[in-house]
């Protein structure tokens, strides 16, 4: 449905990415580009190295080999710090919010880089840095708005059951205005209701704010749906990539899925 | 009976039959227990930013008040020695961040540990080679007088250590539970992983907290050097600060607060009406024994954050 969709151009190519840990190959000359606009999966049994390759793009991990090209800009390993304040936004596959704090204060930090007054001011807390809070709270509530958690806004996250936690931490992402968002399983150990929701802020996210989206998930019935090209990993190859369709039917894929017989 | 009379109903009868020498008694424990809450605060901030205890709290009080007699005695005049002090505590959050933190993101806590206990060895003997182990008298020029207002009997340089500690406290509250700042360093505190995620940079909030505790450090020095001589036994009262810690739990500041009040006021009271009947010293083991019963009723503390674990 969504693959006959017009694309923009490029605004992330991975090339020719090999990262290793001691003797561990995790990621081996993996290539891939992702389109302005796109929702992008990334697909493949357990260990294929696909939360690697996201924290290889969010500069978690710096690889080997290989090249992260972002925005026009070549980098031979992204940095986090570079990576977010350049509009890359992520979430965990397990969740990693801050979990004595507030719903509200957690998306709050996701606005920390779009803070403009300086440390001294902020550490005062004075008029401007003030007013500037004042300024990203709302937009923060518009995030609680769209994501629908007006409820839980004071809420302790430590204390919200699973599946709000996930949509929670998208907030948190979402909080930053990114125009790359990596989702590490955003929909892993939800119920059929739950995983709905998060299809629906998942679309919504890229349909109303333009915002393209790399999406780890194993639900293949999700990630068929709402995907416009797929990714497949398997033991840190790649194995497969182009539209759901294909990648169905792609005989590599379905063996890597499914093991072959001997 | 009598027993139970002497120590149950007695001490409560005494108190009522003097109200002003209670107030008193209750004035000056709250008075000491503003510097328990002064040296736990130190622990509360690192413990928020970087999870982990740092051993070297108790030396870092130390350190800044040895850093500041060792100026003083060069001739420096005070305010120049706490300016330069200050720089040096800064300096020192600086290297701690660039030679013991950065290598050691992302271990397990306890090996921060490790290392801040190596941290204290180092300091303790930089601090001797600097400024040679004899004891020092410092005299930032507070005196050290009693008077007595309505009856009670109070000390002029314990009540401006005490609004020197009780502004310091107020100010680093507001700063962390108002400021963005204050959010980032909770952030950190929470997860380095995600907070790096977000665009916060550990670097530069782990120099802003150690920074602060080491100024923290530096007052509660300056206030207990002061009152008994800097000397080695000072890089102690941290030892004081534990019990504080697990009344007003380790993540909070208002709790070190209170918990450093709660502290204060129970031994001197303690003390003055329960001491006679064992025959005294109550002070010495008071704050352990409330903290060992803390432990088991509420091992958070009194404003901790709750332990959730989900299985």
């Amino acid at each position: 449905m969504t693959s006959a969709r017009q694309l923009g151009d490029i605004l992330l190519k991975v090339e020719d990415v090999s990262l290793s840990f001691g003797g561990v190959k995790a990621l081996e000359h993996v290539s891939f580009d992702v389109r302005e606009r796109e929702i992008r999966a990334i697909i493949g049994p357990n260990g294929a190295g696909k939360s690697s390759m996201l924290n290889v793009i969010n500069g978690f991990y710096q690889p080997q080999e290989g090249t992260i090209m972002y925005r026009g800009r070549s980098h031979r390993h992204m940095r986090p710090h570079e990576a977010a304040s350049e509009g890359i936004a992520r979430t965990f596959q397990n969740i990693a919010l801050f979990r004595g704090m507030s719903t509200l204060d957690n998306l709050m930090t996701g606005r920390n880089l779009k803070m403009k007054k300086n440390l001294l001011w902020q550490a005062l807390y004075l008029g401007p840095a003030r007013r500037e809070e004042i300024e990203h709270r709302e937009f923060v509530e518009h995030i609680i708005d769209f994501l629908e958690i007006q409820a839980i806004r004071k809420t302790p996250v430590g204390r919200l059951p699973y599946g709000l936690q996930k949509r929670v931490e998208l907030g948190r992402a979402l909080a930053a205005e990114p125009s790359l968002l990596l989702l590490d399983e955003p929909m892993a150990g939800m119920n059929t209701e739950e995983k709905e929701d998060m299809c629906r802020f998942v679309l919504d996210v890229n349909d109303e704010f333009g915002t393209t989206i790399i999406l780890i998930e194993h639900d293949m019935g999700v990630v068929m749906d709402i995907s416009d090209r797929v990714v497949v990993l398997d033991y840190g190859r790649k194995i497969a990539d182009g539209m759901p369709d294909d990648v169905r039917t792609n005989s590599e894929v379905i063996e890597a899925y499914l093991g072959v017989m001997h | 009976m009598q027993v139970l009379y002497a120590f149950l109903v007695g001490p409560f009868v005494q108190m009522g039959q003097a109200p002003v020498f209670f107030a008193e008694v209750v004035i000056n424990g709250l008075l000491t227990g503003v510097m328990y809450s002064l040296v736990a605060l130190g622990f509360v901030l690192i413990y928020k930013a970087s999870g982990t205890f740092n051993f070297a709290q108790g030396v870092m009080v130390l350190f800044a008040a040895l850093t500041l007699v060792g100026l003083m005695e060069h001739g420096v005049p005070v305010w120049l020695a706490l300016i330069l002090t200050v720089a040096v505590m800064v300096v020192l959050a600086f290297a701690i961040e660039r030679l013991m933190l950065r290598p050691l993101i992302n271990q397990e806590q306890i090996i921060l540990f490790m290392a801040t206990i190596g941290l204290t060895f180092f300091l303790e003997g930089f601090g001797e080679l600097l400024w040679g182990s004899n004891v020092k008298r410092l005299d930032i020029g507070v005196p050290d007088r009693s008077f007595e207002v309505g009856g009670m009997l109070l000390n002029q340089f314990d009540l401006f250590a005490a609004a020197i500690g009780a502004a310091l406290v107020a100010g680093l509250a507001v700063f962390f539970q108002k400021t963005p700042i204050g959010r980032a360093l909770r952030a950190v505190a929470d997860d380095h992983q995600a907070a790096l995620s977000v665009g916060i940079p550990l670097k530069t909030i782990w120099v802003v907290v150690w920074s602060v505790a080491g100024i923290v450090a530096m007052v509660a020095g300056i206030m207990w050097g002061a009152k008994s001589g800097v000397q080695f036994s000072l890089s102690l009262i941290a030892l004081k600060a534990l019990p504080v810690l697990i009344l007003g739990g380790f993540t909070s500041v208002p709790g070190a607060i209170i918990g450093g009040l709660i502290i204060g006021v129970g031994e001197k009271v303690a003390e003055v009406y329960w001491g006679p009947l064992v025959g005294g010293a109550i002070e010495n083991w008071f704050a352990y024994v409330l903290a060992l019963v803390f432990l088991l009723f509420r091992p958070q503390g009194l404003f901790g954050e709750r332990i959730i674990e989900r299985v």
